[in-house]
């Protein structure tokens, strides 16, 4: 049983108790531990279940790469699923559960999966669930889906705060260990820009743990040391618990900042993302040891010999009182000594290489450890916890030559350098055949905007397997950094490091080699999504021959952990299978992140109230304090209706119709695009950009036009003003501001450019607020200053003056049908004004109307609406504007498309109004139904409706559409089905309902 | 994520300031042109696998328009240039004849 | 107009950088061939500062001239004398390309002030923040969060920031938010 060592462990501080639950209950650790290193400690080695079969899992690493100690982690709005024990650093009161498991970790139902685990091979989800086809869905899926996936789902928002932070440097480093910090000072040298950052809390990486000696220093001295200097250096910003989550182009790299998962409570934010933007970007991210295929290589207790001594080492955790250490290489020889150093019995080492002569084996035999070459592990014994192995020959088919007890196993399959992030952007690989593992290729490094290699790799990222070596390539990576960014490279030399000599790595991907299909079916590659041996070679027996298929197909790296302890010993077993070399069958791919990040610190800033823009006119307040329904606007909030208490919404449009049409209804109409266009080509211009002529408008009168695109389809529309001979003011579409101004700037810069027009967007510079309704002029003259009489201000027609003491400029345009103005005042006096006006308005009915009443009155009057009647498809000649569309000009934008063949087809849906017979209101969007059916089988449709409300002015259900040949179908009824079967019969009427001889707004 | 140089304000950028226009020095065929040159005008584009030009805006910035030209397989940038121009300038056909020897326009 | 207000009528919120709203401030949009001499003297003239170089902002007080595109430049001058300034511009430019207009309302302007401003505004900005990449006087168009915004930095640990007025919410709630103690990044001090 693992438990506490007395004394040692770098990290802790023993003055600091730390309590903490896990599965309900308290256990005890110290400030420096992790989660797994604290529970460990206590005995608990045993921390999850697996996803397919709930086998008992115990923790295998000790850091990113762990793929079962996946826990929920906190509570209620702390709460998060699939949290790694061994990098959450324990917290008092920290409160974890284990995952997959039901009832209890201890007696887990699922776990009768693992007695029919034969029957669940890969793919076994698409061979078995197929027949009888019912039975998936009541009886397979739900059952699949109570015991399938990992952790649980929050319930509850989120408590805590993110925040992003864009970061620019240099050259950043990735990876605090003794390649990182010697990059980073070798970097630093000449003054450039360097950032470095650690995923875990403690600086140094492996080195203190692995031992050796820099410049005849001890690793954790010199580790020290460099980093002194680099704190001292005022070019360098270093940044414990931030891992470099993903590389992307031109040299962005993503830092997920661990801030306050360790002191929760603070003031802290939680997590913040680091947007870095870095001209070079060194990798030391070292490397991560293979486990060893062999039967039972996944019961708790056995585990990476290297995590295995940094419990030892850094957290004084004996991770048994007996441990086998099992290896193909001489690095797992340090496991054994620190093992035997602690007091801690190994009752044999089995290397499965025919001899051990390194200096590491020679040291391990000067201690007294027993070494037995040319053996394997047969299989483990135990169920939820090692009790045994039994040894057979590497060589052999499993034979056992003997039984050793023990209740621990280090097992070392080799190393694989982390080229993740080297790979994310486009990095290649190449297969080292002396270290068995993949590592960069250098001269296929990833491509930044200059055309040159951004990112480089340090130490054992770089496939350096040795101290010496290590340190050597991280001072050169610095160096070359530096120099690529134009400054010189500092001259000192890398630090001189020396190490016990190491013996080569024969690579081992299957124990013993000639396994029969019992034990392969035992020996897992991938712990966390629980592939085997067997799944991957019954993929490339079933013709997965591609990795990336056989990937998918068995699941293979595609749990949380991507694979990070099972990549290489699956495309060696698939290798195997398919008899190809293993670079000939290559890896998947690697993608971002490096670890889950939180969805927290990708939102940052961006959730609640501030998850998006809201945009706000200066009379927002007043609707807010009056009732308002908001309808969304692109960003913008307009009222939609202001309801009263004891009215329904759809009452309060209808009253607000009523009014507007009989007495007063006000309109805050600021969210209007306003865009002056000045210049002494600007009427040619704008002549270009509506499909009517303005260049002929007066100064001092307005016009309706047309926008369409070079397609020939209609984008916009709204009143042009003419303010003097050189200047317009175009009003757009609320949500149509920003998108042609771009649009008039596109053309003016790209086409036109030798035409002289200025153009600026002032749309938030006016509030401008619709006056409507019979008692418009009244109110008006009751306010003062300017004559709005019918001589003075006719329709069409716009004034500058002083209304009210209110600087304005008062335009005579309607959209209502009604007698209409709208006042526009600078948006600092927007709310003055409207409050004026309600004031005033009282004694002639005022009401304030949203945009649903606006719409009705709109319809009422055949108006179309940019984005109802058209959809990006339409053009001005569908809808009836022909009067709209100047015949005297020669060009504007969308003119040569409009004489294309298919938009003069006289068969185009043209705009029409509907009328049910019996008075009813159409379904928005309803198609009319016409006879047989298309080339496609379907029944044919003849039109659709654009618009449809109920009109109070009319009393009855008025609505725009588009129909095949509509205007020269006037009094015909047709047909709109419903989706319960029925239909609805509408009468094709003139669009304008109300007023078609415009008397109305027109006095 | 792209960083650019808007040629006009002389900012680099991330590609979030930025807004993609599409495919450059389109020739404009207006009313008279034939079916097919309007066609080509309005639909036809280059999708190269390689050397492109195209325009960007700097939408989040000075408001302008300009040139880039860009390797669509490496995302290499380079040069961006004025908008205000029919056809690459020479700087940036030499800076790509540099990396890419032996290119043509068109890719032929 | 006495009752004009601005957008949050001088809402402030005192996190580990002060983040206030300035009030109403006048603005012109000024373009024109910024090398033409007229354009210069008017910009000069109300703004009562030297001309900007390109991406700069010179301010003094109460006035300035930001540097907006190769055609534009904002003269900023109190709000109470922007018809008077306008009229200036169209008697000295009349006869010249230009265009100048009021766009004071259509803005909102907060002031940061703190050591900790520069890191405020590379939580919400993709714009390096270094003292050595961003000096004081330098200006920049960019986006904060999700919005076109403009800011620059003056001398005593204050930045001044420009946004659109119908999201100047928005712009107050990420500024607070990038401000709340315990968030300091402890960078550029």
């Amino acid at each position: 049983m693992s438990t506490r060592l007395a004394t040692g462990g770098r990290f802790l501080d023993r003055n600091q108790p730390r309590v903490f639950t896990f599965n309900g209950t308290d256990l005890s650790g110290f400030a420096g531990d992790t989660l797994a290193s604290a529970l460990l400690a206590n005995g608990r080695s045993m921390v999850g279940r697996s996803f397919k079969y709930h086998r008992p899992r115990g923790i295998v690493a000790s850091g990113a790469e762990e793929p079962n100690a996946l826990v929920n982690l906190g509570q209620g709005a702390a709460f998060e699923p699939n949290q790694r024990a061994t990098t959450t650093e324990i917290f008092a009161g920290l409160k974890a559960e284990s995952q997959n498991h039901w009832p209890s970790l201890e007696f887990d139902i699922g776990a009768l999966n693992n007695l029919v685990s034969r029957f669940l091979p890969a793919g076994f989800y698409y061979k078995t669930f197929i027949h009888p086809r019912a039975a998936w869905k009541h009886v397979f899926e739900p059952i699949i889906r109570h015991s399938a996936g990992l952790g649980r789902a929050p319930k509850e928002r989120d408590a805590d705060r993110y925040e992003h932070f864009y970061h620019f440097t240099d050259v950043l480093v990735i990876g605090g260990g003794v390649a990182g910090l010697q990059a980073a000072r070798a970097a630093a040298a000449d003054g450039g820009r360097v950032l470095l950052i650690e995923q875990s809390a403690q600086w140094g990486g492996r080195a203190p743990v692995d031992g050796g000696q820099i410049d005849g220093k001890d690793p954790e001295v010199w580790i020290n040391d460099a980093l002194e200097e680099l704190e001292k250096a005022p070019n360098v910003t270093i940044r414990r618990r931030t891992m470099g989550s993903g590389v992307y182009d031109h040299g962005y790299v993503l830092g997920y900042e661990r801030i306050a998962d360790h002191t929760p409570g603070d003031t802290r934010p939680r997590h913040r993302l680091w947007r870095i933007r870095a001209a070079r970007v060194i990798t030391a991210t070292g490397a991560i040891e293979r486990p060893l295929s062999f039967a039972g290589n996944d019961i708790p207790g056995v585990m990476l010999a290297s995590a295995m001594r940094d419990y030892v080492v850094n957290y004084a955790v004996s991770p048994g009182d007996r441990t086998v250490v099992v290896t193909n290489n001489d690095d797992a020889y340090r496991t054994a000594i620190a093992l035997k150093n602690a007091g801690l019995d190994v009752p044999v080492i089995l290397d499965a290489r025919p001899q051990a002569e390194g200096d590491l084996p020679r040291a391990a035999r000067d201690l007294g450890i027993r070494i037995e070459t040319g053996r394997a592990i047969a299989r483990v014994k135990g169920r939820k916890s090692v009790t045994g192995v039994a040894i057979c020959a590497q060589a052999g088919e499993g034979a056992v030559l003997e039984e050793i007890a023990c209740d621990a196993v280090a097992m070392s399959g080799g190393w694989s350098p982390v080229v993740h992030l080297w790979s994310h952007c486009g990095g290649k690989l190449i297969w080292d055949e002396a270290g068995a593992f993949f590592r960069p290729d250098p001269d296929r490094a990833p491509i930044s905007h200059d055309g040159q290699p951004f990112v480089a790799t340090a130490g054992a990222a770089s496939g350096q397997m040795t101290l010496a070596e290590t340190l050597k390539d991280a001072d050169s990576a610095g160096k070359v950094a530096s120099r690529a960014l134009g400054l010189a490279a500092g001259r000192k030399g890398a630090p001189k490091a020396s190490q016990p000599q190491e013996g080569p790595i024969t690579p081992v991907w299957m124990m013993p080699q000639g396994a029969g299909p019992a034990l392969r079916q035992k020996m897992w590659l991938d712990y966390q999504n629980d592939v085997k041996v067997s799944d991957v070679q019954l993929a490339a027996r079933e013709g997965y021959e591609s990795v990336e298929h056989t990937k998918r197909y068995t699941t293979l790296g595609m749990a949380t952990d991507q694979g990070k302890l099972s990549n290489i010993n699956g495309l060696a077993v698939l290798s195997g299978a398919l008899q190809n070399d293993i670079p000939a069958v290559g890896t998947t791919t690697f993608r971002p992140p490096y670890t889950p990040i939180s969805m927290g610190a990708i939102a940052g800033e961006a959730r609640g109230d501030i998850f998006q823009p809201i945009r706000r006119t200066p009379i927002h307040d007043w609707h807010d304090d009056n009732g308002a329904e908001w309808e969304p606007v692109g960003q913008w909030r307009r009222p939609y209706t202001y309801r009263r208490a004891g009215e329904s919404t759809h009452d309060a449009v209808m009253r607000e119709v009523k009014n507007t049409r009989q007495h007063l209804g006000l309109l805050d109409a600021s969210t209007l695009g306003k865009i002056i266009v000045k210049g002494p080509d600007a009427g040619r211009f704008l002549d270009m950009i509506y499909t009517n002529m303005m260049s002929t408008l007066k100064p001092g009168r307005c016009r309706y036009g047309l926008m369409c695109s070079e397609n020939g389809f209609l984008i916009d529309d709204g009143v042009v003003a003419r303010i003097d001979d050189d200047t317009f003011l175009c009003h757009t579409t609320t949500g149509g501001a920003e998108r042609i101004h771009g649009h008039m700037e596109e053309w003016l810069q790209t086409e036109w450019w030798d035409w002289k027009v200025y153009t600026a967007n002032i749309t938030e510079q006016l509030a401008q607020i619709a006056v409507v309704g019979p008692n418009a002029r009244k109110i008006l003259e009751a306010l003062g200053g300017m004559d709005v009489s019918a001589d003075a201000l006719p329709f069409m027609a716009w004034a500058d003056g002083q209304i009210g003491g209110f600087d304005a400029r008062i335009y005579r345009i309607s959209f209502s049908g009604e007698l209409s103005y709208e006042v526009a005042v600078p948006a600092s006096q927007g709310r003055a004004l409207w409050d004026r006006l309600i004031e005033t308005g009282q004694e002639f009915g005022v009401m304030p109307y949203g945009t649903e009443a606006l719409h009705i009155m709109r319809a009422e009057k055949g108006f179309i609406m940019i984005g109802d009647e058209t959809d990006g498809t339409v053009i001005p000649q569908d809808l009836g504007l022909n009067w709209a569309i100047s015949k005297k000009k020669d060009d504007y934008l969308g003119k040569r498309a409009q004489a294309r063949s298919h938009m003069t087809d006289p068969d185009r849906w043209k705009l029409v109004g509907l009328e049910t017979t019996d008075g009813s209101v159409l379904p928005d969007g309803a198609y009319a139904r016409g006879s047989g059916t298309n080339e496609n089988g379907q029944k044919t449709v003849i039109g659709r409706v654009t618009s449809t409300y109920y009109s109070p002015t009319l009393d009855k259900g008025i609505a725009m559409g588009l129909v095949l040949n509509g205007p020269d179908r006037m009094g015909e009824v047709i047909n709109f089905p419903a989706l319960d079967g029925s239909a609805t019969p509408a009468r094709i009427v003139s669009p304008v309902f109300y007023d078609p001889e415009g008397e109305k707004q027109n006095v | 994520m792209l960083i650019l140089t808007c040629p006009c304000c002389g900012v680099t950028g991330e590609e979030t300031e930025f807004h993609a226009g599409g495919q450059a020095h389109l020739q404009r065929s207006g009313p008279g042109a034939s079916d097919e040159a309007f066609e080509a005008y309005l639909f036809a584009r280059e999708n190269p696998r390689g050397v492109h030009f195209e325009r960007w805006r700097h939408a989040n910035g000075c408001g302008k328009w300009f040139h880039a030209a860009r390797c669509t397989l490496t995302l290499e940038v380079f040069g961006t240039y004025s908008a205000q121009t029919t056809q690459p300038p020479q700087e940036v056909l030499d800076a790509i004849a540099k990396r890419r020897p032996g290119w043509t326009e068109g890719g032929k | 107009m006495s009752d004009a207000t601005s957008a949050l009528n001088g809402a402030a919120y005192h996190g580990y950088v002060e983040v206030q709203e300035a009030g109403l401030r006048g603005m012109i949009t000024l373009r024109g061939d910024l090398a033409s001499v007229d354009i210069k003297n008017v910009a000069t003239g109300l703004g009562g500062v030297d001309f900007p170089a390109q991406g700069h902002c010179n301010w003094v007080e109460d006035r300035g001239i930001a540097w907006m595109s190769p055609d534009e430049v904002l003269v900023m001058v109190p709000h109470s004398e922007v018809p008077a300034a306008l009229e200036t511009a169209r008697n000295v430019l009349s006869g010249q390309h230009h265009l100048a207009v009021d766009v004071s309302d259509a803005r909102a302007v907060f002031v940061l002030r703190g050591a900790g401003l520069r890191e405020v505004l590379a939580k919400l900005a993709p714009v390096d923040m270094s003292p050595e990449a961003f000096p004081a006087g330098h200006f920049r168009r960019t986006r904060l969060a999700q919005v076109p915004a403009a800011f620059w930095l003056g001398e005593d640990d204050s930045a001044q920031v420009i946004c659109f007025r119908s999201v100047a919410q928005y712009v107050f709630d990420i500024l607070s938010h990038a401000a709340r103690p315990g968030g300091e990044v402890g960078l550029y001090r």
